[in-house]
This record gives C-alpha cells, structure tokens and sequence, in this order.
C-alpha cells in the first residue's frame, strides 16, 4: 500500500481520538469547572470525586485485566475426557471458587464503605463555614436572572444589583436564596455545589474564594424557556477592592452631565423602562426587573449571556425578544436619537 | 365516511389548540409601531387608524396568563385587588362604569379615566396592554372558557378565572356617587 492510500486512515484514527482528548480535558480547566476549585467547598468536593474516580479507575482496569486473562488463557488440562459428565464437582476448584466470590464481595463492601464515610465527611465539611458573622449576600432567583442583596443591619447600608456577585478573597460569606416564581438552582462549579432556590423558602449556602478570579455560575435546575441564559458571575478581589466596590453600590447613581445624558435620563422616566427598573437617585424604583443604578459597573448584560457594550445594550433594549426570545423585558419602540442618548446615559451609570 | 368525518374533526380540534397554544414571543419590532397612539380625540393628521373592536388575545391562553402576571407585575392589584376591588372598582363583577368592550378596557388603561384612574400611555407597551385587556375581560367570564386562566400563582383568593360563569356586562349608567368628589 503506498503512502498515500494510509494518510486517510491515519486521519480516522487521530480525528476520534484527538476529539475524545478535546473532550476529556474541556472540563478541567476554566472558569466553570468543579475540577478547578478555588474555594475550601469546592476543594472538598473535587478531592471526593478524584477519589472516587481513582478507585472506580482502579476496580475497572482490575475486572478488565481479569475478564482479558479469562478470555486468552488456555485451559488448563484435566484427566477427565472432554465429553464426560461432570458429576462429582471438583473440591478444590469449588473452594477457589469460594475464595474468589467471598474476596469480591468483601472488598467491594469496603468500597463502598469507604466511599460512605469519605462522602459523609466531605459532607459534614460543607457546612463548618457555617458562622453569623459572615458577610450576608441574598439571592433572589427570577425568570431568568438572578437578583443580588447585600444585607446589612443598619438598613441605609444594603444595596441591590443583579447577576454579579462580588465576593472578598479569604472571607466566608453566607448566601441566603429564595425565588419568586419556580426552582431555580445556585451553582458556581468553583466554587461550591449545587443549591436550590425554592419560592417561599429559603436555602442557605456557605462559600470561600482564596484565589482571586472571576467565577462563572448557572442555574442548574431547569425553570423555562431560558433556563440555559439564567447564567451570572462571581468576581472574588482582595478586600479593599471589594470594600471600594461596595462603597461604589451603596451611592445613588450619579447624575447625568452632558446634555446628551441628560435627555437619556429623561427617555428613561418617560418611557416603559420605568414601569419595572430602579435607578437609586431618580424617579424610578420599581422592582420586577434587575436595579440599574450601576450598570454600567458590571460585566454583562441579560443574566450573563451578553458582553456589557453600548451594541449589545443598544440591541438588548430595542428588541429583547429577539436576543433571549421570553424573557419579562417587551421591545421598546425608540427613537434612534431617543436610543443613543439613553445608552449613553446608561454607559454613564458607573 | 365516519372515519373520514372524524378525522377531519380531529385536525380540526388540534388546530384549535394549536391557536390556543400559540406563544407571540417576537412581537412587533420596535420601529413598526408607535406605543399606545390611541387617543382621546378622533382628529388627527393624516389617515385615522382604526383599533379594532375585537381582541385576538381573548382566544389566547398565553397571552392572557402573560396579561394576569402583568396584572400583578403594573400593580393593577393595588387599586383594584385581585378582581374584589379596593380603591378602584371591582373587576369581577358585571358592571362597567367605562364599558366592557375591549377596545374600552384598552382606552381606560391607556387614557386613565376621571377620579384615581392613571394613564399608562406610553408606559406599556401596545401588545401587553391588549393583554391587560383580555386578562380584565375574563375575570368576569367574559372570554371563552378554555382559554382563560386556570390557576393562580400564588395563594388563591378567588375561584379561577376559567371557573367564572360568563355575567352579562350592564353599565352602571355613569360614575358611581363614592367617585364624584374630587380626591
């Protein structure tokens, strides 16, 4: 066979197994991946998964090596003629047999007991950052974006805003979540596990960043149309990063400068945008969609599925239903100049 | 011939409910329409448009459980409760000060009317108000039955709106005394 006729079949061999390599190791690295914990929580939970994949490797190659030998090794010969009955059974071959049988079962009970208590341990772990000074964080989850509040005692200090959720580095926080419409599900891979949000109750969940980054979570349990765009991100800074930001949220929103801006805020009040967003500082305060006091401060736009640029924003606003097709938010028929001028307002909520 | 009957009665009532089902999703785009251009007077530059008497959401299931949750969600709760009334008029029962048909109902939410009344012009968008519309309608039994709301989100108040027996609409014959003080 000359060369040329094998490069194809070379090709086949290494395209199955270039993509299953793709495939393996997609989800051990990135922004969401439980494999890449960043948090004691998530540590947890991947050293039980390697465990369990280790030991489950182990238990497969071993029944895979035996089930070869069974398969290749010559019969071992006997006296007996191939055709005789076999009426009296051989006792040594039945005690290895035994042997064999009773060894399985054992070490699989030991398995599967060690698996028991490595998973009550790691279980038992998840909830020893359970502590009432933590910083408090509510979570909201709403068709289909999640809305965050930082509690706080003294009332004039809490702030919302929406789909991001800061976090200092080295410091619990304890995440309180509820929904207001179906079950929804908190999962930052990284972070920690899963936990659901379930209307009129309230679920809680401890979590831990020690290594600065920006974390991306999903909704996890399918709540409609656009479950799969109910997406947020957890950005974990140094602490004075995360006390200058949140001392930026409490403020109002600025007031606009330029004329331009100007007559965006008044587009604003003046149009359906008001009927459902807050803008701290201004006339509008409604609560059914996300607070826009800091928008323009955040990474992206409709639950994490758009970049935060004046395109994306500019498209979101005029026909949402285009973009994310159900969502809450109705087109909003503006005028082209009605448009800029309210984005370049929107761009200066900082 | 029966079978052929039959069949054909079948398609028939899956087309229904497929008009019954169907989700408008991609409303008009933002530059076809102006929001709400009803107006009080019917003068106006150019060709008049016409709003149609009749309400297409009214067949509608989504369209009218979208119309419930704004309901809610534009606090029409706040005034008129869940259809009991409180500060505004009752909505479940048969008498219209303003009148039931649903271009009316569209006028009244759009326009406000005398005495606690807002306007929402140009606070909500043309379609949800047609939606409002309907969803106001059926709470008195006013829209065909298997498209009306069939459960409430929350705790029930009321038996739900497709349970409602279908009231004559009468017209209270002008503002009720209670509303003609100035407030």
């Amino acid at each position: 066979m000359s060369a040329r006729g094998r490069r194809p079949r070379h090709h086949a061999l290494a395209c199955p197994a270039f993509v299953f390599y793709a495939l393996a190791t997609a989800g051990c690295t990135g922004s969401q991946s439980i494999l890449n914990p960043a948090g004691p929580n998530a540590g947890n939970v991947s050293r039980l998964w390697w465990l369990m994949f280790y030991v489950c490797a182990g238990v497969f190659l071993l029944v895979i090596a035996f089930l070869t030998a069974a398969l290749v090794r010559t019969p071992r010969k006997t006296n007996k003629l191939a055709h005789a009955p076999d009426t009296e059974p051989d006792a040594r071959r039945e005690r290895r047999m035994r042997g064999v049988v009773t060894g399985a079962v054992v070490s699989t009970v030991i398995i599967l007991f060690v698996f028991l208590v490595a998973s009550f341990i790691t279980s038992r772990s998840l909830y020893a950052l359970a502590d009432p000074n933590n910083l408090r964080i509510k979570v909201n989850g709403q068709q289909w974006w999640w809305q965050v509040e930082y509690e706080n005692d003294v009332a004039s200090q809490t702030f919302r805003t929406a789909n991001e959720i800061h976090i200092p580095v080295g410091q619990t926080v304890t995440l309180r979540l509820t929904s207001s419409d179906v079950i929804h599900s908190f999962w930052v891979p990284n972070l920690a596990g899963k936990r659901d949000l379930i209307p009129g109750h309230e679920t809680t969940l401890w979590l831990r960043a020690d290594t600065p980054g920006t974390y991306r979570g999903q909704c996890a349990e399918y709540c409609g149309l656009q479950h799969a765009h109910m997406a947020f991100v957890v950005v974990a800074e140094p602490a004075e990063q995360f006390n200058a930001w949140m001392e930026a949220q409490r403020r109002p929103a600025v007031a606009p400068v330029s004329a331009e801006q100007q007559r965006g805020q008044q587009v604003f009040l003046a149009s359906p945008c008001i009927m459902c967003h807050t803008i701290r500082g201004t006339d509008a305060g409604a609560s059914v969609a996300p607070d826009l006091t800091h928008l323009a401060s955040r990474q992206t736009i409709a639950a994490g599925m758009l970049p935060n640029t004046r395109g994306h924003l500019g498209g979101w606003i005029s026909n949402p239903q285009e973009l994310k097709p159900g969502n809450r938010m109705p087109p909003n028929p503006l005028s082209p100049e009605d448009l800029q001028a309210l984005l370049s307002y929107l761009e200066s909520l900082k | 011939m029966i079978a052929t009957a039959s069949g054909v009665v079948l398609g028939l009532c899956l087309m229904l409910a497929c008009k019954r089902e169907e989700r408008g999703l991609r409303v008009d785009p933002p530059s076809s329409s102006r929001v709400n251009s009803k107006t009080l007077s019917e003068l106006r530059p150019g060709n008049a448009q016409v709003v149609s008497a009749q309400n297409e959401f009214e067949e509608n299931a989504f369209a009218m459980s979208e119309g419930k949750r704004l309901y809610e969600w534009y606090n029409c709760v706040g005034c008129h409760a869940h259809g009991g009334g409180g500060m505004g008029p009752p909505l479940m029962d048969a008498k219209w000060i303003y009148g039931s048909a649903p271009d009316q109902i569209f006028a009244t939410i759009v326009e406000g009317r005398p005495n606690g009344m807002p306007s929402f012009r140009g606070k909500i968008p043309d379609y949800q108000v047609w939606q409002l519309a309907a969803y106001v309608r059926s709470m008195s039994g006013q829209v065909p039955k298997d498209a009306a709301p069939g459960r409430d989100d929350d705790m029930n108040v009321k038996k739900p709106e497709q349970s409602t027996e279908p009231q004559e609409p009468r017209s209270t014959g002008g503002v009720p005394k209670s509303a003609e003080r100035p407030q």
